[in-house]
């Protein structure tokens, strides 16, 4: 099982990579730049994403939004941020591929000469809207904020989410749009995915043709992560929420690194399904949580392993902090059972099956070969990769359980309702979020 | 190698023509219709069950009932646990999903290939043959309960329940699918086997099967499992079909308030009761809502979030069911411009219809989008089956896929325009804000809706 590719780069320094599928007339365009929100500095957080925004404003030879000659083709298309990377992608008709390269080639080119302060003070409002919608406004919304910066220190590229703070977003200016285009948005930092219905030595032609005039820029600033680390706090934090919520997380190793595909399991182990061990003893036998949820945040610079359960009215959290230590510390000194690794190892392929079906969008063939090609410089890392999960062995589990979970002392987060502080694990402090 | 020539744009090339996979169908002893889609791809095969009926035979005391059966399906079978269930779809490498609509509950499992078989057998034991046990029925009320208490938080939910109740009152799609605290406090595990019993049953119901096999051998593998499911006498689809009573043509209000104090954003939803999916106006009115607010570039969007930057986006739908569903504009603004966006919207809503009506350049624009797009929806299984279930549980021909993009083509500019006054009737609009009305409700009595009447639903 494999994404069959070839790869080029060209001489500006940009990654190409073609894989050829022609079950529907459709080609996926898939660019990747490698920067996210881990790229920002105090200050100005939440630039990455909401420079994501402008790029969809127009560039110079097409100084109009980018959507309207794409949708009018037939083609869907989108962006998205995170802390690491940003990525733009269309799928398209078959024949609306040279559209779409003139168009991805023209704002990776020429940007900056369409730029307008109307422009940014519009994407800045839209993002602002977007916080509110889906932070503010959220039940739990802020809990990801105050996570992230009770577990890294403020120098550290993790201490805020790729949304920002709204006072940073104010504070942007055009100057600084300017100068994270000339850092990070240039061929040297980005990599081509073009998947789908299309032949390959004519794919490579035409990202040769669209994209080779663009000079490479220069070798972005490496990130820096300060060696001193935060000692694990006990906090909480009011919202507008019915039912409180536990969290517990730990720094683990980074995507990719030894432990990862471990932990990852261990994650599934806890929590996917209702024989998972949280879901089968708080939710389902002892009925104290309404729901539980596990996972290994996998990210370049280093990972989080996150627990969160919902209280069923009436019960503290106290009890779900307690059951959930206690499953930690029985994975870590007994391991999972043959069952339950062989069930969530088959989980594990068959969604490796299921990501093979589609070319394009989030998560699809042409997305996964530029993850691939920038996090481990193999776009075809695909099968490696399910090995590295295929590979891990009840006895991996334990192992990495108990070194970076059980061993080390939690972060804990009580999200309590407005008003019900005492409703948080004894001994919490209030934590500041905006 | 030519230079790019950045002065104009390429011109996309004709479409490269595409072949829809065949669908084979054959009806079962027992009623129940298979369907098979042969798909050559990866080694995953989806399968959906589709029966009529959803959520509104709710009778309104019993708001949730149909919902409460589509969480228990998965409960057991057989008499072997809800754990044991859950560990068989696991080990399947599976995912089900039971989802309830308004007309019709459906049951997709996606599997492996070589798990076809196994597949089949599930989605029989999880359809046909759950428990309904007491203690499991005991047990997911009290989840409900808990998460009907965390809908209280959920500005989004509420929206909509208030413009459903708005729109329908005493009609079945009024009624909350997923039941009040009041209603599903009331239910009984009798209710839900009685129902299941009703509903589920193989004639009229649809078992769809896509994979990568030949459709024959789908068909074959179909029929093997799903013989066994018993008939039961008698025909009841009308009972089942509650959705196409005629609802009322007016909402109960023009304007309704739900205050939510400290609220960040407001909820805003405005619309009518429309047409159900058998009009056959359903092209056109495709049309006029890309155009409106079905798509980024849409009317709507290009005004409330890229000129005005009120929102993070704005949206339209025509949600058109077996009954007469519901035509909503749906945003979340930032509450000190909610009169401010409620306005723009419904200014653009009524443009459409006289002042500004569609252009030529915007139907050619929503047409090539939406032909030239159609492909992209059967890439995998699960939208194949998916898709081959739609057209049972709208009753459309098995050439609807081939016939669409021509019959999209052929609609007029005249025929949007006339559409779009038909279909879109603001005397019969409902308004429905959800958010901080201290801070952003003033204004709202400028904006010709008369009084706001306040709702405050009960969850």
């Amino acid at each position: 099982m494999d994404i069959p590719y070839t790869k080029i780069t060209l001489d500006n320094g940009l990654d190409v990579i073609v894989h050829e599928d022609s079950q529907v007339p459709m080609v996926a365009v898939n660019l990747w730049y490698h920067v996210g929100s881990k790229n920002e500095r105090p200050g100005r957080t939440g630039f990455a994403h909401l420079f994501e925004h402008l790029m969809f404003e127009g560039s110079a030879h097409h100084d109009h939004g980018y959507f309207e000659p794409l949708q009018r083709a037939g083609g869907q298309l989108n962006g998205s941020t995170n802390t690491d990377r940003t990525n733009y992608w269309e799928v398209v008709p078959t024949g609306a591929l040279d559209l779409a390269l003139w168009m991805e080639s023209d704002r990776m080119g020429y940007l900056l000469p369409a730029l307008t302060e109307a422009k940014f003070n519009n994407q800045r409002d839209v993002v602002l809207n977007e916080r509110r919608q889906n932070y503010e406004n959220r039940p739990y919304g802020l809990a990801s904020v105050a996570l992230a910066q009770s577990l890294f220190p403020s120098t550290h590229p993790y201490h805020w989410i790729t949304i920002g703070q709204p006072d940073d977003l104010r504070a942007a200016t055009l100057d600084d749009v300017r100068t994270f285009f000339a850092t990070y948005y240039h061929p040297g930092n980005a990599s081509l995915t073009l998947a789908g219905d299309v032949e390959t030595s004519h794919a490579l032609d035409l990202a040769a043709r669209y994209f080779g005039e663009i000079p490479r820029g220069p070798v972005p600033p490496p990130v820096v992560v300060p060696d001193e680390s935060m000692a694990p706090a006990t906090l909480l934090l009011e919202d507008r929420v019915e039912l409180p919520r536990l969290y517990l997380a730990w720094h683990t190793p980074a995507m990719f690194a030894p432990g990862d595909a471990a932990l990852d399991l261990a994650a599934d182990i806890l929590s996917h399904g209702k024989t998972s061990r949280l879901y089968r003893h708080l939710v389902h036998e002892r009925r104290v949580a309404t729901d539980v949820s596990a996972f290994q945040h996998s990210r370049e610079l280093s990972s989080l392993f996150q627990l969160a359960a919902t209280a069923a009215a009436g019960v503290s959290l106290e009890t779900l902090h307690d059951a959930m230590l206690d499953a930690v510390r029985l994975l870590a000194s007994e391991g999972p059972t043959a069952e339950e690794l062989s069930r969530v190892s088959t989980q594990v392929e068959a969604q490796f099956v299921y990501r093979l079906q589609t070319v394009g969008g989030f998560g699809g063939k042409g997305d996964q070969l530029n993850a691939y090609n920038v996090f481990r410089h193999t776009p075809g890392y695909f099968s490696d990769d399910l090995r590295r999960y295929t590979g891990v062995t009840a006895d991996d589990v334990r192992r990495e359980v108990d070194c970076w979970l059980a061993g080390q002392p939690a972060l804990t987060l009580s999200v309590v309702p407005k008003g019900r502080a005492d409703l948080a694990v004894a001994g919490s402090v209030p934590v500041e979020v905006s | 190698m030519s230079r790019v020539d950045r002065t104009r744009m390429p011109v996309p090339g004709p479409a490269r023509s595409f072949t829809f996979p065949i669908m084979r169908r054959r009806l079962l002893a027992n009623g129940l219709e298979v369907r098979a889609v042969s798909h050559h791809s990866v080694p995953v095969t989806a399968m959906v069950l589709l029966v009529l009926g959803g959520t509104a035979i709710d009778a309104p005391a019993q708001a949730g009932l149909m919902s409460m059966t589509a969480d228990l399906l998965d409960e057991g079978s057989h008499g072997t646990s809800a754990l044991d269930m859950s560990d068989r779809i696991a080990r399947l490498g599976g995912d089900l999903d039971v989802e309830m609509s308004h007309d019709a509950a459906m049951l997709s499992f996606i599997t492996l290939d070589r798990y076809l078989d196994e597949g089949l057998v599930l989605l029989r034991d999880v359809a046909v043959h759950p428990n309904l046990a007491d203690h499991d029925f005991e047990r997911v009320q009290r989840l409900r309960l808990e998460r009907l208490r965390q809908l209280r938080d959920l500005p989004g939910a509420l929206a909509d329940r208030a413009f459903a109740h708005v729109l329908y009152q005493s009609h079945p799609y009024a009624q909350p699918g997923f039941g009040t605290s009041a209603s599903i406090a009331l239910l009984s595990v009798e209710d839900v086997r009685q129902v299941h019993r009703r509903v589920f049953r193989p004639s009229g119901a649809t078992l769809v099967v896509a994979g990568d096999r030949p459709a024959e051998a789908l068909l074959d593998a179909a029929e093997r499992i799903w013989a066994s499911w018993h008939p039961v006498d008698g025909d009841d689809t009308g009972v089942r079909d509650r959705g196409r009573l005629e609802p009322p043509t007016h909402p109960s209000h023009a304007l309704s308030t739900w205050h939510r104090p400290g609220a960040a954003q407001s909820e805003l939803r405005i619309g009518q009761v429309s047409l159900s999916r058998a009009t056959p106006d359903y092209q056109a009115l495709l049309l006029l809502n890309a155009v409106l607010g079905g798509q980024f570039i849409s009317r709507l969007n290009m005004n409330l979030r890229e000129s005005k930057g009120y929102t993070y986006g704005v949206r339209t739908g025509f949600d058109l069911r077996r009954g007469k569903g519901p035509f909503v504009m749906q945003t979340s603004v930032g509450t000190g411009v909610t009169v401010p966006a409620l306005r723009e919207a419904l200014d653009e809503m009524q443009a459409i219809r006289e002042a500004r009506p569609v252009t030529a350049d915007e139907l050619a624009r929503a047409q090539s989008s939406v032909a030239l797009g159609y492909p992209r929806g059967f890439e995998t299984v699960q939208q194949l089956a998916r898709g081959a279930a739609s057209l049972a549980h709208h009753e459309l021909p098995d050439t609807y896929f081939e016939d669409f993009v021509p019959s999209l083509m052929r609609v007029t500019l005249d025929e949007v325009r006339a559409v779009a006054r038909r279909a879109l009737d603001p005397a019969r609009w409902a308004v429905v804000v959800v958010g901080d009305l201290d801070r952003g409700g003033d204004g709202l009595d400028s904006l010709g809706l008369g009084a706001a009447a306040p709702v405050h639903l009960a969850l």
